[in-house]
């Protein structure tokens, strides 16, 4: 009966790895195929020149990636720049309807986004910033910006309040308290935000789509019109370089967002 | 300690954003939908026309968004239940390294892992095949309706059991270990009494996937190359092709709707069970 049952579960757990990893491992074979046909089971032959192709420095690849970094950087700036000073006031201050601004932030999750990025395109028209570095960089922005609001508040909330009182009877002017105790202690969950911020910008594809094009192309678009074409192995290596920052982010997610920082995540 | 007005100063700014760049779409969306552009003023030609011309999509997508929701809540619950009530150490480990792989990888970079996956002469049946269980011969494509579910539920499942693993680690164990010590079996005690108490973090995570999965554009564009397909590929067309907001609105109200339908049924489910969702 033990061993029918341990059976079965490494039966189960041997299907659910080869759900999980045969997708990956089939893209990771694509991206150094080199030829590849029909009714072959695996390609003729391996190399690595889409490889070369990709990354050769005129190639528009490289400058997809650099689009890409570019824009994430700048979301990243952008929704640190609002994110803190409402973090602040939501988890620091006497903020009245608290929950209410809480939740406002939370709408957008509410309603599917398509819809609304369609006519944020519309109106970035009317105000010619489609096909640029800035609508993009703003579209990116709002769709972070339930993420970075909510984890900044948690990790603001989570700074010992009484660390800052006693920085403040030692004569610490409010901004000293701020910039030397509080802003420190909220660092790690700040950093959180700012990663998952780079995350969303970095493999944000509707948006992107709307407002972008023609002019400004992402690692998501690039991939998405390689594997249009049918260009696989193009579209595979571009696939594999978003793959890697987001299995990281994974792997790393709970050594930036500690536990005391997640429990105050909407409270 | 911040006053009430420096909090409201603080807040202003991500507000401000919030309003320009979502609130203030978001009415564009609903005008644009009902407004009559032949003879003007407000009207229901736009949804007239948009359902004469994509009522099989609605359906469609409904139908695929409503299936993915109930196997990733299915499944979710399994890998949550497993690694609550699971006694094999090794198995314990193995699943909770394995199962969160996908959480953070993007819609368009699942979507092209299934594409080659999931093809004909994909990975998926050459395996099959090699095994011997199935006849090269009978191989067939599912970069249709059944590849864009799986793609779903490959994406979206580690986030729905993450929530769920993490609220059922955090009950109050007194409850499982009573059960078993009278006896109930394992999954008697993960459908009687684990799934009732983390039920509403299982319903918020299957609402947030529901939201998600109703607005990916790339999935379907990637995955399923024919009729009927999924609303947003009809949006898209719509606005690149004929820039006809009036009709591609109305189609985004209608995906509102169908989000609205879904939030409606589980709040009404709150009031039954006791008046608040616990």
């Amino acid at each position: 009966m033990n061993i029918l049952r341990t059976i079965v579960i490494a039966v189960l757990l041997a299907l659910l790895a080869f759900a999980i990893f045969g997708p990956i491992t089939n893209l990771l074979i694509w991206s150094v195929a080199e030829t590849w046909y029909f009714p072959a089971k695996l390609p003729q032959s391996y190399g690595f020149a889409f490889w070369e192709r990709v990354f050769r420095p005129q190639g528009n690849a490289m400058e997809s990636l650099g689009n890409s970094v570019l824009i994430a950087v700048f979301t990243v700036i952008a929704s640190l720049a609002v994110a803190i000073p409402a973090g602040l006031a939501l988890g620091r201050g006497k903020l009245p309807w608290r929950s209410a601004f809480l939740l406002l932030f939370l709408l957008p999750q509410a309603f599917p986004s398509l819809a609304v990025h369609m006519n944020i395109a519309r109106i970035f028209y009317s105000l010619g910033l489609n096909g640029t570095y800035t609508g993009v960089v703003l579209v990116h922005t709002i769709q972070g910006l339930v993420f970075s609001v909510w984890i900044a508040t948690a990790a603001f909330s989570a700074v010992d309040r009484e660390l800052e009182e006693a920085a403040a009877n030692m004569g610490a002017s409010p901004f000293t308290v701020f910039r030397t105790v509080t802003l420190p202690l909220a660092l790690p969950g700040l950093m959180a935000s700012a990663i998952f911020v780079f995350l969303i910008s970095l493999d944000e594809f509707t948006g992107t789509f709307f407002v972008g094009v023609p002019d400004v192309t992402t690692m998501p678009l690039l991939l998405f019109t390689a594997s249009m074409e049918g260009n696989y192995q193009i579209a595979s290596i571009t696939a594999l370089i978003l793959l890697v920052p987001s299995v990281g982010f994974m792997l790393f997610i709970e050594r930036f967002l500690k536990a005391d920082v997640l429990a105050k995540v909407g409270s | 300690m911040l006053s009430r007005r420096a909090s409201l100063i603080l807040i202003a700014p991500a507000v401000v954003l919030l309003g320009l760049l979502f609130l203030y779409p978001l009415s564009y969306s609903l005008i644009w939908a009902f407004s009559d552009e032949e003879l003007g003023g407000w009207g229901l030609q736009n949804f007239i026309k948009a359902w004469g011309l994509y009522s099989r999509d609605v359906l469609f997508t409904l139908i695929i968004v409503t299936l993915s929701t109930l196997i990733i809540g299915a499944v979710s619950v399994a890998i949550g239940g497993y690694l609550t009530l699971g006694e094999n150490r090794v198995a314990l480990a193995v699943l909770r390294t394995l199962y969160r792989w996908p959480l953070f990888i993007p819609f368009v970079v699942s979507a092209q892992l299934m594409r080659t996956f999931l093809a004909k002469n994909g990975m998926m049946n050459n395996i099959i095949t090699s095994t011997g269980l199935m006849d090269p011969l009978a191989a067939t494509s599912f970069l249709d309706w059944r590849g864009i579910v799986i793609t779903f539920v490959w994406k979206q499942t580690p986030f729905v059991a993450l929530l769920v693993a993490g609220a059922m680690a955090a009950l109050d164990r007194s409850t499982i270990e009573a059960a078993r010590n009278l006896g109930a079996r394992r999954l008697r005690i993960l459908l009687g009494i684990v799934v009732p108490q983390v039920g509403t973090t299982l319903m918020v995570g299957l609402i947030l996937s529901y939201v998600v999965m109703m607005s990916v554009l790339s999935v379907p564009l990637m995955i399923n190359a024919q009729t009927p397909t999924m609303i947003t590929v009809d949006m898209a067309w719509r606005i690149n092709a004929y820039s006809d907001y009036g009709v591609a609105n109305a189609l985004g109200f209608i995906t509102y709707a169908m989000t609205a339908v879904i939030a409606w049924i589980y709040l009404r489910q709150g009031v039954r069970e006791g008046g608040r969702p616990q």
